[in-house]
């Protein structure tokens, strides 16, 4: 091990984690560049290469290293929270029509394709700009770029280093949710816990919120593709001894890697870009079924990226290249990236649960900086694997079930509702619970769900 | 997962995020084919999938293994730009290079009812390999 492993965890929690978690935790540890520690969220599970909720940082100076393995298939996949200005009492009456409509308009689950198709042209376009572009496009306003971040559009995404069969991938999938544990949820703001951040943030009570959580779709995908095959054949060349082929890495400072940082940035604008048009998407919807509201942003953060941060470690400032894989960003009070409305309170943690048990805002707080490199968790993370829910689980009763607890379900595949069925989640209150008493993120708002679209 | 030697069997294995696919078979190209039955199944179920067209693969790795998340991957990917299900696989091996005729249909979401969407097959827990008594056995993580 080069560094230490940290886990973050109460007993039950550390109790229940597959020892794989531990394994893949402990195989992190083993890459060059280290700085610091690699942690391990509340929320950790056994993934693929990091384990889901894992954290880590290389100095590219100091030999460090870039990995396809640790950003994964879905670059930049994140959470949008967009506030509606609506309470639940609004709502209320015309709850399904909005469900029906919301899965009318936006495309999700296998099969389904965006009304837009990008040209080569525009492809290269939307690779560098991101929501920027999108809004550009008319897919927005510019203030939505505010509570985005990187402002919607990271730099040094070069579309050149995109393969044409991940962007052939992409062609039909803008405005597209996608599948598995990706949705779209229509929230209620059940329980405030800090009442000066939510104002900060502008919730209250009984507020209605749209969530979004999807990212870089066919594109991403075929990137982690492309280059973890590539790094893991170029390893022996570069030096590097992979203690699990499914960390593929490359050093940060070699040719390889500054591709590789070069197309991942280019799959995070594809996924800004995505959830900057699933908004206008439902914007759209609202529009038309409740024309009071005004879908103003909360945030959007990503929790599957690499991202070049400066934190002080031992004392000192270095810039690092942070990877986050199940993992969100939470950086405290102060943090000069973020917008000014923010700076005093910390910037907006999207955790999203299951579809039955909600999900949480949290707030980055002064301590994570220290305790993780300003990262918290980033959901409830599974307890069940898919095929142990779909032989304990049916869809329709699922779907049953939750409809009488008032939350409406709109699915293509009621075999994939099985399969994302709530008790198939660990407990998302205790996994906040844990992250907030460790200090990574502080407790703002609960929100439980009204509508979700699933894919 | 019970053996049929003439054929070969596939099985999903339990993963925590993702699924894990597995697969015996008599030979390597038919233990290539049942992995891509398992892949399918994922999705749908292969049996309800028209061979109403058919493509070509082509894929060659250094190794056993990485031709089988290539295989597994070059499936993916034309599932995805083709908007494609697979139900009929042909593979020929020559070392570590695979050729493949594939048969399916475009995706009927009423018909075929599919899952979940397959991002890319990882190199987690991935192995191919012969017993002693000459039966091949395979499996691979996928990310869904």
């Amino acid at each position: 091990m080069n560094v230490a492993g940290i886990i973050f965890a109460d007993r039950e929690q550390i109790l229940q984690m597959d020892d794989k978690v531990y394994e893949q935790l402990r195989n992190v540890t083993q890459l060059p560049g280290l700085v610091g520690a690699v942690y391990a969220m509340p929320d950790a599970h056994w993934g693929y290469g990091f384990p889901i909720g894992g954290v880590a940082a290389f100095d590219a100076e100091a030999g460090g290293v870039v990995s396809a393995g640790g950003v994964g298939f879905d670059i930049s996949c994140g959470v949008r929270t967009l506030h509606t200005g609506l309470t639940a009492t609004e709502l209320e009456p015309v709850k399904t029509g909005l469900a029906d409509a919301l899965y009318q308009d936006i495309p999700a689950g296998v099969g389904s394709q965006g009304t837009i198709c990008l040209s080569d042209s525009e492809m290269s376009a939307m690779l560098k700009g991101g929501a920027r572009w999108a809004i550009g496009q008319g897919y927005g306003k510019a203030a939505d770029l505010e509570r985005t971040e990187e402002r919607g559009c990271i730099a040094g995404a070069n579309p050149a280093e995109v393969s044409d069969r991940a962007k052939r991938r992409q062609r039909r999938e803008m405005g597209t949710l996608g599948s598995g544990n990706h949705y779209l949820e229509v929230q209620r703001v059940a329980e405030v816990f800090d009442a000066e951040i939510a104002t900060a943030y502008g919730l209250a009570l009984d507020d209605i919120l749209v969530s979004i959580h999807c990212g870089s779709r066919g594109l991403g995908h075929q990137i982690g593709t492309d280059y973890l095959r590539e790094m893991l054949i170029a390893a022996p060349d570069l030096g590097l001894r992979l203690p699990d082929r499914e960390l593929a890495c490359a050093p940060i400072n070699s040719p390889l890697g500054q591709r590789y940082l070069g197309a991942m940035r280019a799959g995070m604008n594809c996924a800004l870009a995505n959830r900057q048009i699933i908004s206008y998407l439902t914007r759209d919807v609202f529009g038309r079924l409740l024309p009071a509201a005004e879908l103003e942003m909360l945030y959007d953060v990503s929790h599957n990226i690499c991202k070049v941060e400066v934190h002080v470690v031992d004392g000192v400032e270095k810039e690092l290249y942070v990877h986050r894989k199940g993992a969100t960003r939470a950086f405290g009070p102060g943090n000069p990236e973020l917008e000014s409305t923010l700076r005093s309170v910390g910037q907006p943690v999207l955790i999203g649960g299951s579809m039955g048990t909600g999900s949480y805002v949290l707030a980055g707080g002064r301590e994570s900086e220290a305790l993780a490199l300003s990262s918290a968790c980033h959901g409830a993370g599974r307890s069940m694997s898919r095929r142990q829910a779909r032989r304990q689980y049916r869809g329709r009763q699922v779907i049953d079930e939750l409809a009488e607890r008032g939350i409406v379900i709109r699915s293509p595949s009621q075999r994939g509702v099985a399969e994302e069925a709530p008790p198939a989640y660990k407990d998302v209150h205790r996994v906040v619970d844990v992250a907030d008493r460790a200090g990574l993120a502080h407790k703002v708002a609960r929100l439980e769900p009204i509508i979700c679209v699933k894919g | 997962m019970t053996m049929q030697m003439t054929e070969g069997a596939w099985e999903h294995f339990e993963h925590d995020a993702d699924i894990g696919l597995r697969a015996v078979a008599p030979s390597r190209e038919r233990l290539f084919e049942k992995m891509a039955e398992a892949l399918m199944a994922v999705i749908t179920d292969p049996q309800r999938v028209r061979p109403a067209r058919h493509l070509s693969v082509h894929c060659e790795a250094p190794d056993d293994a990485m031709l089988l998340v290539d295989w597994l991957n070059a499936l993916i990917y034309e599932m995805a730009v083709q908007r494609m299900l697979f139900g009929v696989w042909q593979v020929s091996l020559n070392g570590h290079a695979l050729d493949a005729r594939v048969a399916g249909e475009v995706v009927d979401r009423a018909r075929h009812r599919p899952v979940v969407e397959v991002k890319g097959a990882t190199y987690t827990q991935l192995s191919v390999t012969q017993d002693d008594a000459g039966t091949w056995h395979a499996q691979c993580v996928v990310d869904v």
